[in-house]
């Protein structure tokens, strides 16, 4: 019980709602306690062999009867037979077993719960043991990682100090550098010129050793001199040349200043005209909107006024204002730039009264244009889709042709193939026409049986209208019960014949509704088993020469006509005849001949 | 100077005659071009270094720099002759003036210029010039020339009438080291630019008054090329950014900047892409060519292909540590309509790069297989004649692109080529051998 207690404490460190489990009845503890009382007491039977003796079994009762009180079985009191006998009331006595036993059995219960629970409380400890452990660990790893951080957040810090240090240095050094670099520089000229002065001095000097010694050998020798190209004589240097020199590089300067401005004056007119038509057009567009959109505010207004009016005098005064340079150029540069700022203001408004509008839209529209758009979006995607698809498949059959084109052995191969292929399809082909020909002989048969069955109608008929003709004729005469029963012989005959008739008509309104193909599948068991009428005989005797229809229509090509039949009736006898070929020809002169 | 053979060629060719001089070490031969006719034969007194012919194309400049001589021969009158010797002082440069009546020599250490007369024997110094990529230059019409100067550590322009070598101006220009001089067309402009230490263009009036300055950046490798467009209406400059900016004649600012991608992708261009081909012996294609020129059997085929977009053109890292990278736009040439400009930057040597001036974009690249050494517009239509030292002439016209195989025997490799002021021949200048080249008027071929 105290190991019990133990486990209990030690459980309570961790759930306290288990311990409120455990401890929440006082019938289980009561439970519990009786529990522990009993493997003590089984344990110790052989001291029970002691506990009751032929001597004391009255004490034992009492001992036991105090015993089942205790535990709250006083209802049940187990009695000896005879007082101070050894037999026992076995009623009572047996009541008190089973009492027990069922306190027992609901102990063992309770205590296998227990058990249980106590297994999983114990693996929950464990588990959270263990996840106390990987928390700890998780711990202890991200503080090594913190402080791996702290230390390379620390050699950076350093690092960058270092390299501000660098930096400074490197400055530093770059001024020096440049400092040199300008003194370098200044020495550098200073010392070229040096030198050049030098150089002067050496030429100078030189120069002059050349002119003292005369030197015999600097000479020109001319066998005879030459005039001047232009054949002029050659000037004196006077005043008065300097002075003609002096003018006519003046006059090349001014024909060349001259020559500029008047291209200048030129182009300056040039502009000035796409100026000018550029203002006319401005007004132009400006102006008659002014009205309409003269929603604006009054200056606006007044300031369209002040241009109008002064585009009007310009306008007039043009030619004066062409000569007045200057005066002309400011009146029209300020009325360009007024009109100018005009059209900005007005394209401005016009761009917000547009993106406005575009936002009303936008708004208006939001919900509507993205299914619609959507959808248009998948069928677009599904169009494509197909397009890819087709494209593919040409590309494929593009590449076939080439490899065979180009490719002699494949393409032999492949020649290979095909004719194999295409002995296939020819038996295949083959056989249907077998199958065919077996059909036609069916019909064929069915056609003379019918020409036969007929033919003996007909004789019937014949004779029918002989007999009706010599009833008529001897209804004439007193025998007039016989007459009664020929007639009745003649419906008979009469009802044979119009059975075809009857037969036809309504073919004729099936083919009217959805022109059946029955016409087509020549071999129709179920329709051309039974007695083949007039109608099917018609039918037959059209077929029979169009072998390529009921071909055609074996080849399992028809469905795909029929299925445009059912869409629509009799309206299109041209599509037909344009995607069924030869079958569906037939079929038209079927409906020719039916209606 | 190599021994062997050595050949000059007039670069003045004139309407009323059309004669073509060779020297052959002493020797000049004047031949006449559509005939090859010798017309006159002289000697000169040494090897001949320089050849020129004068303006008018009367005369004939031989200057022969190892000794200082300087020989003039007349057509005319073969008998005259004239010889001017510098003397001891030495010779670096000789050449005309417009007038062909002058005589400017350039002594060594850019000490002085000489300016001899042929018409009076009178003889003119002008002191101080300048050491430079283009120190002077004539303006078109003859009138002026203008001569970059350095005295005190300055550079001045002056600037002299030709007609009778009066200084007319003579102005200081705002530059550290002045580079190069050139006028425009119509000879009223005058551009200066700095050394490729500074990126600095000058323009200055006839009348020495500062126009205009142009710098695009600082701190880097600045001007290259500087061409002016035959209309003058525009500059365009070529820099060691791998970039041409073209200025305008009013205002003297940048219109636009064509830059030279390695991968090209506008769609508006073409490129047209050399593909060599080796002619298959005993092929069927074109058995009367390979009877008629042997030579050409062992030679590579070339023809162009027009390139989808985009294309990549191979480009050559310079070496940063080398003076004069091999970088940036080094000729910039304009078509004689001024509608064409012809590029070609030195890092990627196997393209020229035609702009359309009109649409301001690129109208064609010609990516070549080997390095392009020289081309040349042909002075009245646009058709650009490029050569690439190979043995082909190449072609370019708007309507398309040709390559012509030059049918000679042997290696003649096109060094440079020469258009014939007509514009109707061609000269193409090997290392030993000159080969004409007549144009059919009607077709781009020979």
């Amino acid at each position: 019980m105290g190991e019990w207690w133990t486990t209990e404490t030690s459980m309570e460190n961790y759930e306290i709602s288990s311990i409120s489990h455990v401890t929440m009845s006082p019938s289980r503890r009561n439970n519990l306690v009786s529990m522990y009382s009993f493997p003590l007491s089984k344990s110790s039977y052989s001291v029970i062999s002691a506990f009751c003796t032929e001597d004391n079994i009255p004490q034992c009762i009492s001992y036991i009867n105090q015993e089942l009180a205790s535990l709250g079985l006083s209802s049940t009191c187990i009695e000896a037979i005879s007082p101070g006998g050894t037999g026992l009331s076995t009623v009572p006595a047996l009541n008190a077993m089973y009492e027990l036993l069922q306190i027992h059995r609901r102990s063992m219960c309770n205590l296998e719960e227990l058990e249980r629970e106590q297994l999983r409380k114990s693996s929950t400890l464990e588990h959270i043991q263990m996840s106390n452990t990987r928390l700890k660990d998780q711990l202890e790893l991200s503080i090594r990682e913190k402080s791996g951080l702290h230390e390379t957040e620390r050699q950076l810090q350093l690092k960058i100090k270092t390299l501000q240090s660098c930096l400074k240095t490197e400055k530093d050094e770059v001024q020096k550098l440049q400092s040199v670099i300008a003194s370098r520089a200044s020495q550098y000229s200073h010392d070229a010129k040096r030198k050049e002065r030098e150089a002067v001095k050496l030429k100078e000097r030189l120069s002059q050793l050349l002119i003292d010694r005369k030197d015999k050998k600097l000479a020109i020798d001319v066998l005879n001199c030459l005039g001047r190209a232009d054949g002029k004589r050659r000037h004196w240097k006077t005043t008065k040349a300097t002075s003609s020199h002096e003018d006519e590089m003046y006059k090349s300067l001014l024909s060349d200043y001259e020559a500029s401005q008047r291209s200048l004056m030129l182009e300056n007119a040039e502009l000035k005209k796409v100026l000018q038509q550029m203002k006319k057009e401005m007004m132009h567009i400006l102006s008659p909107r002014q009205p309409s959109t003269r929603g604006a505010t009054a200056d606006d207004s007044q300031e369209q006024a002040d241009l109008d009016g002064e585009a009007k005098g310009g306008d007039a005064s043009r030619e004066s204002l062409d000569q007045y340079c200057e005066h002309a150029r400011e009146q029209l540069t300020n009325s360009i730039r007024q009109q100018w700022r005009k059209l900005r203001n007005h394209v401005e408004r016009l761009d917000s009264q547009a993106s406005q509008a575009q936002n009303q839209l936008e708004s208006n529209k939001e919900v509507i244009p993205r299914e619609t758009h959507e959808d248009e979006m998948e069928r677009m995607r599904c169009e494509v889709q197909q397009c890819r698809e087709f494209i593919h498949a040409q590309q494929q059959l593009l590449q076939q042709q080439l490899n065979t084109s180009f490719d002699d052995e494949t393409a032999a191969l492949l020649n290979d193939c095909y004719t194999l292929e295409e002995k296939e399809r020819l038996k295949e082909e083959w056989r249907l026409f077998e199958e065919q020909k077996r059909n036609f002989e069916r019909e064929r048969k069915n056609f003379t049986e019918a020409a036969i069955r007929l033919g003996r109608e007909k004789k019937a008929f014949e004779e029918d209208r002989a007999s009706w003709l010599k009833n008529q004729f001897l209804n004439m005469t007193p025998f007039t019960h016989r007459r009664r029963y020929s007639s009745s012989d003649g419906q008979s005959a009469l009802s044979i014949r119009s059975e075809p008739e009857i037969r036809m008509s309504s073919v004729k309104s099936q083919l009217a509704k959805s022109s059946t193909y029955t016409t087509f599948s020549t071999p129709r068991p179920s329709q051309s088993a039974p007695v083949p009428s007039t109608t099917e005989l018609y039918r037959t005797l059209r077929l029979i020469p169009d072998s390529s229809s009921s071909r055609h229509s074996n080849r399992g090509r028809w469905p795909e006509c029929s299925n445009i039949e059912d869409g629509e009736t009799l309206v299109r006898p041209k599509n037909r005849l344009r995607s069924g070929g030869m079958s569906i020809f037939s079929l038209g002169e079927d409906e020719n001949s039916f209606t | 100077m190599k021994a062997g053979l050595l050949f000059f060629f007039c670069l003045t060719f004139l309407l009323c005659c059309t004669p073509q001089a060779t020297c052959v070490q002493y020797r000049l031969v004047v031949r006449d071009v559509s005939t090859l006719q010798i017309l006159q034969l002289y000697t000169c007194l040494d090897q001949v270094s320089h050849m020129e012919w004068s303006s008018d194309s009367l005369f004939i400049l031989c200057a022969m720099y190892n000794r200082g001589l300087v020989q003039v021969w007349s057509l005319e009158q073969p008998d005259w002759h004239c010889k001017i010797d510098e003397g001891s002082i030495g010779l670096v440069s000789s050449r005309w003036s417009p007038d062909g009546r002058h005589i400017l020599n350039t002594t060594e250490f850019h000490l002085r210029v000489t300016v001899w007369s042929l018409c009076t024997k009178a003889v003119s110094y002008i002191k101080y010039p300048k050491a430079c990529q283009k120190g002077i230059d004539f303006s078109r019409d003859g009138r002026y020339m203008a001569l970059a100067e350095r005295r005190d550590c300055k550079d001045y322009v002056c600037v002299f009438v030709c007609d009778d070598w009066h200084l007319l101006r003579h102005f200081e220009t705002e530059t550290q080291d002045l580079a190069g001089l050139e006028w425009s067309p119509n000879g009223c402009v005058l551009a200066v630019w700095d050394s490729c230490l500074e990126y600095m263009v000058l323009l200055y009036s006839l009348d020495g008054r500062l126009l205009s300055t142009y710098s695009a950046y600082e701190w880097s490798l600045g001007v290259k090329s500087v061409s002016w467009s035959p209309s003058s209406q525009f500059l365009a400059i070529g820099s060691y950014d791998e970039k041409v900016r073209i200025l305008n004649h009013i205002t003297w600012k940048k219109i636009t900047q064509f830059e030279h991608p390695a991968i090209i992708d506008n769609t508006k261009a073409t490129v047209y892409k050399e593909a060599e081909k080796r002619p298959g012996v005993g092929s069927d294609e074109m058995p009367l060519h390979n009877i008629t020129m042997g030579a050409t059997l062992f030679n590579t085929q070339s023809k162009y292909e027009i390139c989808p977009l985009p294309v990549q053109i191979p480009v050559v890292k310079p070496d940063p540590d080398r003076a004069s990278p091999k970088i940036g736009i080094s000729v910039l040439a304009f078509s004689s309509d001024s509608r064409y400009l012809a590029t070609k930057n030195d890092n990627m040597a196997t393209a020229v790069w035609v702009w359309d001036m009109q649409k301001m974009s690129l109208e064609a690249v010609l990516e070549q297989t080997s390095a392009v050494r020289c081309f040349q517009w042909d002075p009245l239509r646009p058709r650009l004649a490029l050569c690439a030292g190979n043995t082909k002439l190449y072609l370019w016209s708007p309507g398309g692109c040709v390559s012509v195989q030059v049918p000679t025997e042997g290696g003649f490799q096109v060094q440079s080529l020469n258009w014939h002021c007509s514009g109707d021949s061609l000269i193409l200048l090997g290392k030993e051998q000159l080969c004409l080249c007549y144009m059919d008027t009607d077709q781009e071929d020979k």
